[in-house]
């Protein structure tokens, strides 16, 4: 109270806040809007599911964050702000050190972060070298440690180990490993059990849900999975056609959508359906980013499309803390309750 | 309400004849060794072929009418077993039955004909269309050449077929490449049903699509299960989906059947470890916040299975007769059987 706090670096900020980021890509075939106008924020700790199908601008908006958005595309407006810091703004070498440092990322393919023809050794104890000056025993250490607290067994013994010794779900632990060592405050996680079969899935989400409570580390994890953002996530943006359509709470959003795209998406999940029925299913398909026509971008799949749907809608706070980016939501989902 | 009561799951009696009927149906891959290993086993090294049991000794039986969900994860033998019963793929061991004659046995004809009946349906809709052929000719090359439509109706039948799998027939002048891949999936089943088969074999078909595509295409399978009769072999990782349209559920480990059974009881008493360590993997959109439970340690190398019954040792239940004695599939309750030494303990 008596102690104004330094301007610096204020107390409780969120560790990551988006606002308004803009990822478009130029293309011989015209501009793709890839990420248009997406805004959020992570909290400590905290872990957003980011949802959406394919094409809906949630990857890019995962490599916007980190940073590497290659030619044609570039993030064209928005702040990017880590710890009140606005990475956008960064120079590449900058950027590089924050990278893999403060901020890591975990892709769907680990070979992707793995180099096949290097010992698991000598990767690890190179991305510990490139951040920070500790003796290469003290780096060997760490690298251990990292592999023993994503439960990988005799972690001494596997460090000797080339990536193709691995099985898929041992390789992307690897991966999380990597991303650890520097015990990062963000991890952005693009699909990183998608390709994994359910039962190694299921020890890759306890896994991480231990390190998320135990850390500090805040998560964005971005699936086309609801099932499990819903089990893992504190907060859901869900995506569609570059923009963000809802966003919330977890529980809020699965059990009361107000947008009927994240109405139609949750109600097409099979174990939402009595067993034997047709799904309940959205017609029609994702448009094309290049054609897109003005307006909100489900609409020619709405079923509560009207008139006054040609006008692009805001992300309007129908409830508190509860964004929805459309004309007609479904309040009647909220309202039970007064 | 009429859909409601159409989708309904159905029972079978044993009695019946099963439209396909698998006894004792193994599959063996080896690889071959190359010439290094070769010199080295002439110079008296000890060298052997390494062999993968990709299906071991597996009993099926499904009957007409029916749809069974085949479930597993990767390298567990559904696949394989998949194309065993399309038959796409010769097995090393056993029998496969068509409505009740064994297969080998058909006369030319026959046999010919109870080939062209069973359908198969893949997964990858990108790698399974020909890229360089137009869409009619991926629909209607097959019927044109069994015979089963004369080339002036070609154009018709073509026509017919797309509108059933929900394509438009303006676009049968396309290539593959220019559809998405839910389309892709349509084009995919069209061309299996223009044979006019009576069982089709779907292995993963809807894996690879978003999931309010999933949604159509499970929709359109289960539309045309009802039209046109036919019976299905559902195989897939995904227990949401195998649990909203199958009949019946055969769970595969590491090349053998673990256990089977109506699917109510499969998801709500399902018997082995394996069975319930996978169902509460699987993660589920009623969960909020929760801790997910986890089997431990990794799918076993199918090279080189665990002696015994293979699930021992990820099983919270071992003892010591699992690590040495294969378990038989065995009647728990009437249609459930299970393969599970707990169930002579107890």
């Amino acid at each position: 109270m008596a102690d104004a706090p330094t301007p610096a670096a204020p107390q409780g900020a969120p560790t990551l806040e988006v606002r308004n980021l803009r990822t478009h890509f130029f293309t011989r075939a015209g501009v793709v809007k890839a990420v248009d106008d997406v805004s959020f924020t992570v909290g400590r700790g905290k872990v957003l599911g980011l949802v959406g199908e394919s094409g809906s601008g949630k990857s890019v908006t995962g490599f916007s964050v980190m940073g590497l958005v290659d030619p044609p595309g570039r993030v064209v407006s928005g702040q990017i702000l880590f710890k009140g810091q606005d990475l956008a703004k960064l120079s590449d070498e900058e950027m590089r050190k924050l990278r893999g440092n403060r901020i890591a990322m975990i892709f769907q393919d680990p070979m992707m972060t793995l180099n096949p023809v290097l010992r698991v050794d000598t990767q690890m104890i190179e991305t510990v070298l490139a951040h920070e000056k500790v003796p290469e025993e003290e780096a060997r250490r760490r690298a251990r440690d990292a592999l023993g607290m994503v439960g990988i067994p005799s972690p001494e013994e596997r460090l000797k180990s080339y990536p193709h010794q691995f099985s898929g779900g041992m390789r992307q632990r690897v991966a999380i490993a990597i991303a650890l060592l520097h015990r990062p405050d963000l991890i952005v996680a693009d699909e990183p059990t998608t390709a994994l079969d359910v039962t190694i899935q299921g020890q890759i989400l306890a896994e991480v849900q231990k390190l998320a409570a135990t850390t500090g580390t805040s998560l964005i994890w971005i699936t086309h999975d609801l099932s499990v953002v819903a089990g893992l996530a504190d907060d859901i943006a869900v995506m569609y056609a570059g923009k963000i359509v809802e966003h919330g709470d977890v529980g809020e959003v699965l059990d009361k959508p107000l947008h009927p795209y994240t109405h139609g998406l949750i109600g097409s999940v099979p174990s939402r359906n009595r067993r034997g029925e047709p799904l309940r299913q959205i017609p029609g398909m994702t448009p094309s980013l290049l054609s897109l026509a003005p307006g909100c971008a489900f609409r020619a799949r709405c079923p509560r499309a009207a008139a006054d749907c040609v006008e692009m809608p805001e992300l309007h706070p129908w409830r508190p803390d509860r964004l929805a980016r459309c004309h007609h939501p479904h309040l009647e989902n909220v309202e039970q309750v007064a | 309400m009429s859909d409601a009561m159409e989708f309904a799951p159905r029972s079978f009696t044993e009695a019946e004849t099963p439209m396909v009927e698998l006894k004792g149906v193994s599959r063996r891959f080896s690889k071959k060794l190359d010439i290094a290993a070769k010199l080295a086993r002439r110079l008296g090294v000890d060298v052997k072929e390494e062999i993968v049991h990709a299906v071991d000794k597996v009993d099926l039986r499904v009957r007409k009418g029916e749809v069974v969900g085949l479930v597993g994860e990767s390298g567990c033998g559904k696949s394989t077993l998949g194309r065993i019963v399309a038959g796409i793929l010769p097995q090393s061991d056993g029998h496969v039955f068509w409505n009740g004659q064994d297969v080998e046995s058909l006369p030319g004809e026959a046999a010919r004909n109870a080939k062209l009946k069973r359908q198969m349906i893949f997964q990858d809709p990108y790698a399974s269309l020909n890229p360089r052929m137009r869409v009619a000719d991926i629909v209607g090359e097959a019927p044109l050449v069994h015979g089963l439509v004369r080339r002036g109706d070609f154009d018709d039948y073509v026509d017919e077929q797309m509108r059933r799998a929900g394509l438009d027939p303006n676009f049968k002048r396309r290539y593959p490449h220019q559809f998405s891949g839910g389309q892709r999936q349509r084009i995919g089943i069209a061309r299996a049903l223009a044979v006019q088969p009576e069982f089709i074999v779907c292995d993963e078909a809807v894996a690879a699509l978003d999931v309010s595509i999933q949604a159509q295409i499970l929709n359109l399978f289960m539309r045309l299960r009802r039209e046109l009769d036919l019976t299905y072999l559902f195989i897939s990782h995904d227990l949401g989906v195998v649990e909203h349209l199958s009949d019946r559920v055969v769970i595969m480990y590491l090349g053998r059947v673990v256990e089977e059974a109506p699917t109510e009881t499969i998801f709500r008493r399902a018997n082995h470890p394996y069975t319930r360590s996978l169902l509460d993997s699987v993660p589920r959109i009623e969960n909020r916040k929760r801790a997910f439970a986890v089997v431990k340690g990794e799918i076993p190398s199918p090279l080189n299975p665990p002696s015994g019954c293979h699930f021992h040792p990820r099983c919270p239940l071992a003892f010591d007769r699992c690590r040495v004695e294969v378990p038989k599939l065995k009647d728990v309750s009437a249609g459930h059987r299970s393969a599970c030494h707990l169930n002579d303990a107890a």
